[in-house]
Order: structure tokens, then sequence, then C-alpha cells
């Protein structure tokens, strides 16, 4: 693991950050935006979030290049099952299969 | 630790997965559905975790600079979060039994806009993510009852304090699965102002 001491500063910062993107959330929850705005702005907050977590809690800013490459392994395939799926599932209408 | 949290994120990604699509089926059913959730409750367990998640992070720093009473302090208070998160998780299940909204023989939808086969839809999803979710917080607290007796017999030093950051990992990582499924599942209806 890293041998960095991250500052108890810091944590404190990223801790008073990530309430104020939950508060953030739910403020915004409340209009009602075109399309799906709601779930991009909710989803936008919500990885940002992940991300302060990830870089200062799990300390993987200042971990190694090895660590790095495990998450983002995690996250492409996380992506390919997204990806995949979601191609198939919303392009169901695009060709008309005739039923026997 | 990192190769475990790796299938993780596949193993609640497919349950997201399931989400996603159900939810872009049944837009109306989901959000009618998610009215009904307590988000002030959820907003409060999103808060209560969060602040475990910082408790966790102090709980490393202590490990890493030897600070052996303000380790295990900084533990406690994350269990003692963790514990709260449960309280509050199973006095919002108690009450979906009551208001008979548990999927199965016993669901029943009256009197509310949404059709009930698609709310029913989102309660199943509801009640499998944010119950595999518990799960996790389950063992996390386990895992942390483990560290903190460790502490007690003064297994860490500023020079071996290795299970603490990783069972840190463990932790922020269910707290980082919990700050998608507030939004996702709390926030859907908030705007229709119908509870």
């Amino acid at each position: 693991m890293s041998e960095h001491v991250v500052s108890r500063k810091i944590y404190f910062v990223i801790f008073g950050t990530l309430m104020v993107m939950t508060g953030l959330t739910v403020w915004v929850a409340n209009f009602n935006l075109p399309g799906p705005l709601n779930a991009i702005v909710a989803l936008t907050i919500a990885v940002f979030k992940a991300t302060l977590v990830v870089l200062y809690f799990m300390h993987v800013r200042y971990s190694s290049k090895i660590t790095w490459v495990f998450i983002a392994c995690g996250l492409i395939w996380l992506i390919i099952l997204f990806a995949l799926t979601l191609s198939d599932f919303l392009t169901r209408k695009w060709v008309p299969i005739s039923t026997p | 630790m990192w190769a475990f949290l790796v299938t993780e994120i596949l193993f609640f990604g497919g349950m997201f997965m399931a989400y996603i699509l159900y939810r872009t089926k049944f837009p109306d059913g989901f959000a009618h559905a998610s009215a009904h959730l307590d988000w002030k409750l959820g907003g409060v367990n999103t808060a209560v975790l969060i602040i475990s998640s910082l408790t966790m992070a102090l709980a490393v720093y202590y490990s890493q600079t030897g600070n052996k009473q303000m380790l295990m302090l900084c533990l406690v208070l994350t269990m003692i979060l963790g514990a709260t998160f449960l309280g509050i998780k199973g006095y919002e299940y108690y009450h979906k039994w009551e208001d008979n909204l548990i999927p199965g023989s016993n669901f029943k939808w009256e009197g509310h806009p949404g059709d009930p086969q698609q709310v029913q839809m989102f309660y199943f999803l509801y009640f499998m993510m944010t119950g595999v979710h518990a799960l996790h917080m389950i063992v996390g607290l386990g895992i942390m009852s483990v560290i903190l007796w460790m502490a007690s017999r003064d297994r860490f030093t500023a020079g071996y304090h290795s299970p603490v950051e990783i069972s840190g990992l463990y932790w922020h990582f269910v707290d980082i699965v919990w700050i998608f499924l507030f939004p996702l599942l709390y926030l859907l209806g908030a705007h229709l102002h119908d509870q």
C-alpha cells in the first residue's frame, strides 16, 4: 500500500465536498428537468463523489500504476456490460422481426 | 483487495444493468414507485455512510502514525455509523412490509398512480440492490470488529498497518455503491411530490 500519509485536513475537505454534493443531488432532484437531464445530473454528481472517494479516501491518487490498471480494468468491463447490453436493448425496434 | 473489489464492481454492475434496463422500459412506474421511498431517510443514510468513510480514512491515518487510541476510536465510530445505517435500513424495510410493498404474494399497489406490475419490478430491484448492499455492510462490520480486536492487541504499528488500509478499501467501496444507489432509487420520483 502507499506509505504516503494523507493529511487529515484533506480528508475533512473531501468530506465536506461529499456532503455538499449530496445536498446538491437532493436539491436538483426536486426540479423536473427536461428529458433525461434529471438522471444525467444525478449520475454526474454521483460519479464525481465516487471519484473523490476513490482518489483520496482510498489513496488511489498516491498509489502505484498497477493499482490504477486494476481499477481501469474493472471500469472498462463495467462499460462493456452497459454498452453492449444497451446497444442491443435500445435498438430492438429498429429491425422488424416477423413472429410465426 | 483491489482485485476483489474489481469483481465486486461487476457484481453490483449486473444489478445496476438490470435497473437501467427496467427503468428505461418503465419510466413512469419507476418514478411513482420511487416516490414512496422516504428520501429523507435515504439522505440521512447517505450522510451516515459518508461520515463513516471519513472516520475510516482517519482510522487509516492513525494506523499510519501509530496512534493506537485514536485508531481504535475511529474504528469504533465507523462501526457505530455502519450499524446506524443498517438500523435505518431495517426500519425502512419494516415499513415496506407493513405497506405491502415487498414483491410476492403480499404485494399490493392500489390507490396510487403507476402500473402495479411496473411498481413491483422497481421494488424487486430495490430490495435486491439494497439487500445485497446491506449484506456487504454486515460483512464490513465483521471485518472491522476483527481489525478492532487486532488493534487492541497491539498488532499494528506505523511500520505495519496493511490490514487497516485494506479493510478501509472494502469499506469505501461499499460506501461508493450506496452513493450510486441513493439517487437512482430514492430521488427518481422526487419531483412528483406525491408521498
